[in-house]
């Protein structure tokens, strides 16, 4: 058998053996029955994009069946026969003019179908927005209007149709337009156009009508050529959400890649990069790819993948960034405007599921600051967000985030809600609010950015320990010794020639922490904070660290997360009864012996690999 | 960003959010063009390996030369290759060739029913051992919760209707009339237990683009596709009694493409060659609903 003669592997991936091509996304949306259906046919008929001998065929069954010839049947026709026609398919059709291929994407018009119409303008580049000059701006044209801003597509174009109907007159396409004007004008959104046309008779569309000398602007066709391509933002600050870190080991490849679509700026062999929400720092060592030239440098719009210098734990759903660039915003708390198209409303008290960028994280709807007709544009007062609703919002994230607002980087300032399994919402970051970490967080980043790197590595340093440095948190309820515990479990690894260190409490409070007030409630967060700062500085040193504290909770685990690496830590519940609502990794309810528990931590230690078994 | 280089990288970027968000995967490989084209994006994607196994249904009417390609592709590529087949239909010689059944009745069992049931893990699957390089029963029954399939939507009316993520129901069937919406690069990853989605990372892609990309990429394509002298090759590919070679005198790449382009194929559609089609009235929908590819 021969494979055939490509099997070569083109050693340079810059020369492209193929012509150059430029395609371009339209979607064309409006109110039921404003007539984008023949707008379509009208344009592929009048860009030749037709198979031969179709047009006449779809008159003359017209002719036959009595009916007046509409361009919308030429449309069916070529759906029914997708098998064997080309052109055309259900939801998308293809011409082309001088310029560039099209694929224009006819979305639905009734209101029933907003989620396809929304599925299909978020893949187009630019909008056409039909509207009937005899009917004039109808409820779908709004919303449309709006929902196209929404979702960020800044190219609109609004034709006003059937102008044949209305004896081609100024007043009328006057009229609409500065109705439609106004309306654009109160959701911000731009248009580069208003075009009168009459899809039937064919007035401005391909060709300009003698019809409407009045108009000097262009034809349909020509406002396409005119749309701007979009361009990959390269010129913001670099943003690459991790899809995953890869080590693919079998056959002997031991690269560590981080990989990401990059959503904007440039990335390049040295930068330092910082990942967020969790602040941590390294260098690019190299760009990785396959089958391609090696580069040194990668833009916005590439799938890319890169190896670093130190090896920093990170994972997918943080933001790769620049550390001499603009920083993310991060916290767990947003204000933001949601677009709702779920069969459910979306209500407070149910758990859903926030996906920004490769983020997914648990959110509720903390509070509805204002329901919005996005047809009307009236405020309405709610108690949940409705099917087809708009609504500014206050979010409740289960973790912090990373995420930018959209006039910084707007690919990661919007999201997705997911309610039960489907794709129920989307919406767009505009302010970032404070949460209970805020302070702790900003103190912890401006750590890291600052944080001065040694020339040992944290691989090093467990080799010549044996060992993996680690926090264990001993908790429990206040009736439960934990301190003869902790004591016994360091002395027992400390004799088996273990690194380790039970780090009192009392030892902090009234020695880092004596310019706090220790009894007043506010103060535990910094409590906590310098607790896990210094245990921070142990674990970078190589310790195994035990501390010990009383009834623990989860926000307190959340806010040692924040300066402690969380893969680091490792709580043990002390205790039968459970006080508070703490995931913890082990539970040891009987504490009849101390013997008895510092063996069950150790045999756990042992199992997450913290240390090692001995033969 | 040029064309080609457009379609490449957001096929590479479903893919990889495809291996982050389902635990158990795979991929279809039909062995024709454009799986294999998903195939090299997957060696793209993850920098020259292939974490995701691929499945091929098995017909036993397939080309031989193509169980041929695809042993040797698999061995070469370190992939890990799993097959399936309705081996009762062909024991009680329930298919078209054996004259027991229609051409549709045919693919309904030697595929669909194959394909619903290898996914599964109802039936045995066969995967092969690189050491010997040949097949074993494979251990793993566990079902696939999402399947990479490389459909591309202006190859017929039904296929361009489906999203990048497609969920399909308990018994594999597609309501294609209600479908969620996808937006922002955010795809259905979340499903009920019992239900699978179909991720289609080749969706925007065209047969022309899929040509030129394998010229462009120097991917190796089994030589059925190239007329070998005697003025007939593959346009697409399938089973070898309902699979016509079209005329056509295009030995290499560069013909194909300009076949495509400007040539005799350029008004044509490519699946005129598979007489299934003809008899589903023209689509393939009524197949598709029931979990067909």
């Amino acid at each position: 058998m021969a494979l055939n003669d490509a099997d070569n592997i083109q050693q340079d991936g810059q020369v492209r053996s193929v012509e150059l091509r430029e395609d371009m996304h339209i979607v064309i949306v409006g109110h039921v029955d404003h007539g984008k259906s023949t707008i379509i046919g009208r344009m592929l008929a009048d860009t030749g994009s037709l198979p031969d001998g179709k047009l006449e065929f779809v008159r003359e069954t017209c002719r036959r069946n009595s009916k007046p010839f509409e361009y919308a049947f030429l449309l069916d026709a070529l759906k029914d026969e997708q098998s064997q026609g080309i052109t055309i398919d259900a939801a998308r059709c293809f011409f082309k003019t001088n310029k560039r291929h099209y694929i224009i994407i006819d979305a639905p018009g009734h209101i029933e179908f907003l989620k396809n119409m929304v599925t299909g303008a978020a893949r187009a580049e630019a909008a056409l927005l039909v509207i009937d000059a005899v009917e004039g701006v109808q409820e779908n044209s709004r919303r449309h209007g709006y929902m196209l801003g929404m979702l960020g597509i800044k190219q609109v174009s609004v034709l006003i149709n059937k102008m044949d109907l209305v004896d081609y007159r100024q007043e009328v396409y006057n009229v609409i337009r500065k109705n439609y004007l106004e309306f654009l004008g109160k959701i911000g959104v731009q248009t580069s156009s208003f075009v009168p046309v009459s899809g039937l008779e064919g007035d401005n569309i391909a060709y300009s009508s003698s019809r409407m000398g009045w108009f000097r602007g262009k034809t349909v066709i020509e406002v396409l050529d005119d749309f701007q391509a979009e361009k990959a933002p390269e010129d913001k600050p670099f943003r690459m959400p991790v899809q995953g870190v890869y080590k693919f080991t079998r056959h002997g490849d031991t690269r560590r890649i981080v990989a990401g679509s990059i959503e904007s700026g440039r990335i390049s062999v040295g930068d330092e990069v910082i990942f967020y929400p969790s602040g941590k720092k390294s260098t690019v060592k190299t760009i990785e790819s396959f089958n391609e030239a090696s580069r040194t440098s990668i833009g916005a719009g590439y799938a890319a993948g890169f190896t670093l210098t130190e090896q920093i734990y990170v994972n997918r759903g943080e933001v790769a960034t620049l550390l001499k660039q603009p920083r993310p915003l991060v916290t767990s708390r947003i204000r933001a405007n949601i677009f709702w198209l779920g069969k459910e409303p979306m209500e407070k008290g149910v758990d859903y599921i926030l996906k920004l960028g490769t983020n997914r994280v648990s959110a509720r709807l903390e509070e509805i600051l204002m329901v919005i007709d996005a047809s009307t544009l009236k405020n309405k007062k709610k108690v949940c967000i409705e099917c087809h609703d708009v609504a500014e919002c206050i979010l409740k994230l289960e973790r912090h985030i990373a995420f930018d607002l959209p006039e910084e980087v707007v690919q990661t300032g919007r999201f997705v809600i997911v309610d039960r399994y489907e794709i129920a919402g989307g919406g767009i970051a505009q302010e970032s609010l404070q949460d209970e970490q805020s302070r702790v967080r900003e103190k912890v980043h401006l750590r890291n950015y600052k944080w001065e790197k040694n020339l040992i590595t944290e691989e090093e340093r467990g080799e010549r320990y044996n060992q993996r440095s680690c926090l264990i948190l001993l908790t429990g309820p206040p009736d439960i010794e934990r301190k003869p515990v902790a004591k016994a479990l360091e002395q027992k690894l400390f004799t088996e020639g273990k690194f380790i260190y039970f780090l009192g409490i009392g030892n902090v409070l009234y020695g880092i922490d004596a310019d706090i007030k220790l009894s007043e409630q506010n103060n535990r967060e910094e409590h906590l904070r310098r607790l896990a700062e210094v245990s921070n500085l142990m674990i970078d040193a190589g310790l195994i660290l035990i501390v010990t504290a009383r009834e623990l909770s989860q926000a307190d685990l959340e806010l040692m997360k924040m300066a402690v690496n969380p893969e680091k830590i490792q709580t043990v519940w002390l205790g039968e009864d459970i006080t508070t609502d703490i995931t913890f990794n082990l539970h040891i309810p009987d504490t009849t012996s101390i013997k008895k528990n510092v063996a069950q931590i150790k045999e756990y230690m042992q199992k997450r690999g913290i240390i090692f078994k001995l033969w | 960003m040029e064309h080609l280089e457009k379609l490449e990288n957001r096929s590479i970027h479903i893919l990889r959010e495809a291996y982050s968000e389902f635990t158990s995967l795979c991929m279809l490989w039909s062995i024709g063009k454009d799986s294999t084209v998903l195939l090299w994006l997957t060696r793209k994607a993850f920098f020259g390996h292939v974490p995701i196994p691929l499945v091929h249904i098995d017909t036993s009417y397939k080309i031989p030369e193509m169980i041929e390609y695809r042993d040797k592709l698999a061995f070469k590529w370190h992939l890990d290759m799993i097959y399936g087949i309705n081996t009762k239909a062909l024991e009680e010689k329930e298919t078209f060739p054996d004259g027991n059944c229609t051409r549709l009745g045919c693919c309904k069992k030697l595929k669909t029913e194959a394909l619903v049931n290898t996914l599964s893990g109802n039936w045995p699957r066969f995967r092969m051992n690189h050491d010997t390089c040949r097949y074993e029963l494979d251990k793993n029954s566990e079902p696939y919760t999402g399947v990479i399939v490389g459909v591309r939507s202006d190859e017929e009316g039904s296929r361009s209707k489906e999203r990048y993520f497609s969920p399909r129901g308990r018994t594999s069937n597609w309501a294609f009339a209600d479908q969620p919406p996808e937006f922002w690069n955010q795809y259905k990853t979340d499903f009920a237990p019992g239900t699978h989605v179909r991720i289609h990372p080749l969706l925007d892609w065209t047969e022309l683009d899929i040509w030129e990309y394998i010229k462009q990429e120097g991917i190796p394509v089994v030589s059925l596709y190239f007329n070998q002298g005697d003025g007939k090759r593959y346009r697409s590919l399938g089973c070898g009694p309902c699979t016509k070679p079209v005329e056509s005198e295009a030995g290499n790449l560069k013909e194909i493409i300009e076949e495509l382009k400007t040539g005799k194929f350029a008004k044509i559609a490519e699946r005129s060659g598979r007489d299934q089609d003809k008899e589903d009235g023209g689509g393939l929908e009524t197949l598709r609903v029931d979990g067909y590819m």
